[in-house]
């Protein structure tokens, strides 16, 4: 998007450490250009989120493969591009976590979580292979 | 940080005050063998207190759901008590809201196991 500079550009080992680090990021990254209270602790929600998903489904805590981290910010809005390395992955193939059956299990949330905290949200495949979730929120008001 | 879990009785329910947070991690960990722990000992009423949980991820929101079935699969009861406004959210945005039963006052919790 036009306007959006490249605030961080970073490789984050598969780890949950990493996790931690990359949350921490973004989160500053959104303090900077403004978000505070619940809309702050919204984007490290969804941001912990998707770094999890790089770290255990994508890259499965392999020391060999990188998550990718890019934080962008243009006027009020941040956008959060989280990548791994992975076999990559179809939304579709996720169960549905609020049908019936499935609200028992013990995973499958991440996306519906992301889905509901940030204001935009896009899986894509990577061009080096792996995934990509792209998310954005804009500030309120 | 990770997630202090301490237990107490009361009459016959076990009431585990959780602290910190409940994430992917240590977190999630000690929260499940914590709920393994009560109900190999024979646990059948259980109240969660999460008045002190200060962040939960959808890791987090997986252990309450193993320790809603795993003590119910034993016939037992697992509820909740004093959600903060962020856990109840997500408990709406998940729709498990429909599956425990919530508590905001704990001597009312404790009645409804009888």
């Amino acid at each position: 998007m036009s306007g959006e500079i490249i605030h961080t550009d970073i490789l984050l080992d598969s780890t949950l450490k990493s996790v931690d680090q990359g949350e921490e990021l973004v989160l500053d990254a959104a303090r900077g250009i403004g978000f505070s209270g619940e809309e702050l602790n919204d984007i490290g929600i969804a941001a912990r989120e998707c770094l999890v998903n790089a770290v255990t489904h994508g890259n499965r805590y392999s020391a060999k493969k990188k998550v990718h981290l890019r934080i962008l910010i243009g006027g009020r809005r941040l956008t959060v591009e989280i990548g791994d390395e992975g076999k990559g992955f179809t939304p579709d193939a996720i169960p549905d976590p609020l049908a019936g059956d499935n609200l028992l299990r013990q995973s499958g949330r991440g996306i519906l979580m992301m889905r509901h905290y940030m204001d935009e949200l896009s899986v894509t495949e990577r061009p080096g292979g792996g995934t990509q979730i792209r998310m954005a929120k804009s500030l309120a008001g | 940080m990770s997630v202090t879990l301490s237990t107490r009785q009361v009459g016959d329910v076990t009431v585990i005050d959780a602290n910190g947070r409940i994430t992917l991690g240590e977190g999630s960990t000690a929260f499940r063998e914590k709920i393994r722990e009560l109900a190999a000992g024979g646990s059948k009423r259980v109240l969660l207190n999460l008045a002190d949980v200060t962040y939960i991820d959808s890791s987090g929101i997986g252990e309450l759901v193993s320790g809603f079935t795993t003590v119910t699969n034993q016939g037992g009861s697992f509820k909740l008590l004093n959600l903060t406004k962020r856990v109840e959210d997500l408990l709406q945005i998940t729709k498990l809201y429909t599956v425990f039963e919530v508590f905001d006052d704990e001597a009312a919790a404790i009645r409804s196991f009888n």
